[in-house]
């Protein structure tokens, strides 16, 4: 009996710990950051591209990265969804979402998924090297596409499942060719398609071994596609390699911007997931 | 005159809209529906009975060919629709769809106004001019008693109205796109009592100008509406007739024991 209370308050001990343990750390995190990061924060670090020495201390800010990150990423999403919608239509309704070759699609795009970034990063090269493109915006941003692809295709694709086969019965049997049902299916799924955006967003703007050698960096605000682009992850590390504290500083306050950025992404997008699954029900 | 008295008489000419002919079909490994043939009259409401999972709605969809989307379906025979054998490779599914207006077992509005709803399909179908959709849209709204709860919002989302009206609005999208023939599959099951009454006095008066078929499980709502009757068993067609001669006095021992409710 008393071997059984004791299992009980045991493990109920180890799910506390482990609990405490993970809000703990991604307090301590972000904790961390602001406390290194906030001394460092002001205006011209949000509307300024470096000055002359910026990277030893001098004026400046980080709207090089900022901007740049915000293109790559959102580049990468637009072109990714362009992508992705096609093949998460092809999978549910042109193949039926049942079949064999939908399901090895999926598991493909599963693997895809799994695929380190570093990988897609050196994928991404390649494709630059065999067109001729040096470090720019473009390639970063082919490089993030990439990437985004198979979030996209699963995360639409689990939307589009969602929508009962009756509302696609619905058009059907008005006269409707599949792909104008198909437009009617993502009509009804628009909030699920903005929160695969808000998702892929996120994840694209973190990332940092996919633009490490596609995008390059600058201390301009990329003026074309041709043009080396700046990111936020790779601003973080050149700063805080800096043996000057000051520019440490700023690598703190920047990891900040990044985690607001992407804070409040995660925030809207989990809105958006509520408000989707709300309209089902 | 002259006119709709040969129109009358061409209609009356005319062989039932939908003939079945040795209709087989499988999905997976499993026979659903054994040797089909029936022809279901026109102008008439022929209810489908028969216990759950014996085939009617598969016999249903298989009238408009909204099996297609299924994986593993095979599907032999004939299914004539006005003497054309639909399928037939060559056809053109969208003609043949267009021709037959479904219900189903809840509505399902198309996430679009109320307006759009019912604009959707004469749209899809090459309607362009704003007025003549605005008088396609009151007629058919009006056809099925929703104009008046509806006129004053019309450009509200359709998922605003009752579950009721919502199924009077995807009857009136339906109807909007002129099919021949109505589907209905269990088109009342989701519904409350008043509203369910609504939709049966609908296809009541309808069936004066479309032809209707209906799968239901309910016997009163056969008994209620239905000036036909086919009895669907494990996949076989037991007995088809008139209503009150397959509800009354059926020649099968099976349709006797599922009239009486022996059989569930």
């Amino acid at each position: 009996m008393r071997r059984r209370k004791f299992e009980e308050l045991f493990f109920r001990g180890l799910m506390l710990l482990a609990t405490v343990i993970i809000s703990g750390s991604l307090f301590l995190i972000v904790g961390t950051i602001f406390y290194k990061g906030a001394p460092y924060m002001n205006l011209d670090m949000i509307t300024k591209t470096p000055g002359g020495g910026f990277y030893i201390g001098k004026a400046g800010g980080i709207l090089n990265a900022i901007i740049g990150s915000l293109y790559i990423a959102g580049g990468a999403t637009v072109s990714g969804l362009l992508i992705s919608v096609p093949v998460a239509i092809f999978i549910n309704m042109y193949i039926n979402g049942k079949t064999f070759l939908a399901n090895t699609l999926r598991m493909a795009y599963d693997v895809l998924f799994g695929i380190p970034s570093i990988v897609y990063g050196a994928f991404g090269f390649l494709i630059m090297v065999y067109f001729g493109l040096r470090a720019s915006l473009l390639g970063g941003i082919i490089a993030v596409t990439l990437l985004v692809i198979p979030i996209l295709v699963r995360t639409l694709d689990e939307v589009i499942r969602t929508v009962p086969s009756e509302l696609g019965d619905a058009t059907l049997s008005l006269g409707a060719t599949r792909w104008e049902t198909a437009k009617v299916i993502l009509r009804q799924v628009r909030p699920g398609i903005f929160t695969a955006l808000l998702l892929s967003f996120g994840r694209a703007i973190g990332d940092v071994a996919s633009v490490l050698f596609t995008a390059g960096f600058s201390d301009n605000i990329p003026a074309s596609l041709h043009e080396p682009a700046a990111s936020l992850p790779l601003a973080i590390f050149f700063q805080l390699s800096s043996p000057v504290a000051e520019v440490q500083g700023r690598g703190y306050a920047s990891a900040l911007v990044l985690t607001i950025i992407v804070l409040f992404i995660t925030i809207l997008s989990e809105i958006c997931i509520r408000k989707f699954y709300k309209q089902k029900a | 005159m002259y006119q709709e008295v040969l129109q009358t008489e061409s209609v009356v000419a005319k062989k039932t809209h939908i003939s079945v002919k040795g209709l087989n079909v499988h999905i997976g490994s499993q026979h659903i529906l054994k040797d089909i043939s029936i022809d279901i009259p026109d102008k008439k409401v022929t209810s489908i009975i028969g216990p759950s999972g014996c085939g009617k709605t598969t016999l249903l969809k298989t009238f408009n060919r909204l099996l297609d989307n299924s994986s593993d379906v095979k599907i032999t025979g004939k299914v004539l629709v006005d003497g054309e054998n639909i399928y037939d490779p060559n056809i053109e599914v969208t003609r043949i769809r267009k021709k037959m207006g479904l219900l189903s077992q809840r509505p399902y509005p198309l996430p679009m106004s109320v307006y759009e709803n019912v604009a959707y399909g004469p749209r899809i179908h090459g309607t362009r001019k704003k007025a003549l959709l605005d008088a396609l849209v009151e007629r058919q709204l009006r056809a099925t008693g929703l104009w008046e709860e509806v006129k004053d919002r019309l450009n509200a989302p359709a998922t605003r109205l009752s579950i009721g009206q919502q199924q009077r609005l995807c009857l009136a999208r339906g109807l909007a796109v002129n099919p021949e023939i109505i589907l209905g599959d269990e088109s009342t099951s989701a519904l409350d009592p008043v509203s369910t009454r609504i939709i049966e006095d609908l296809f009541m008066k309808l069936k004066e100008k479309y032809s209707i078929v209906l799968v239901t499980h309910i016997l009163r709502q056969a008994a209620r509406i239905s000036d036909y009757i086919i009895f669907v068993y494990m996949g076989k067609i037991i007995e088809a007739g008139p209503a009150e001669q397959i509800l009354q006095d059926p020649k099968e021992e099976l349709t006797r024991q599922y009239v009486k409710g022996y059989i569930t």
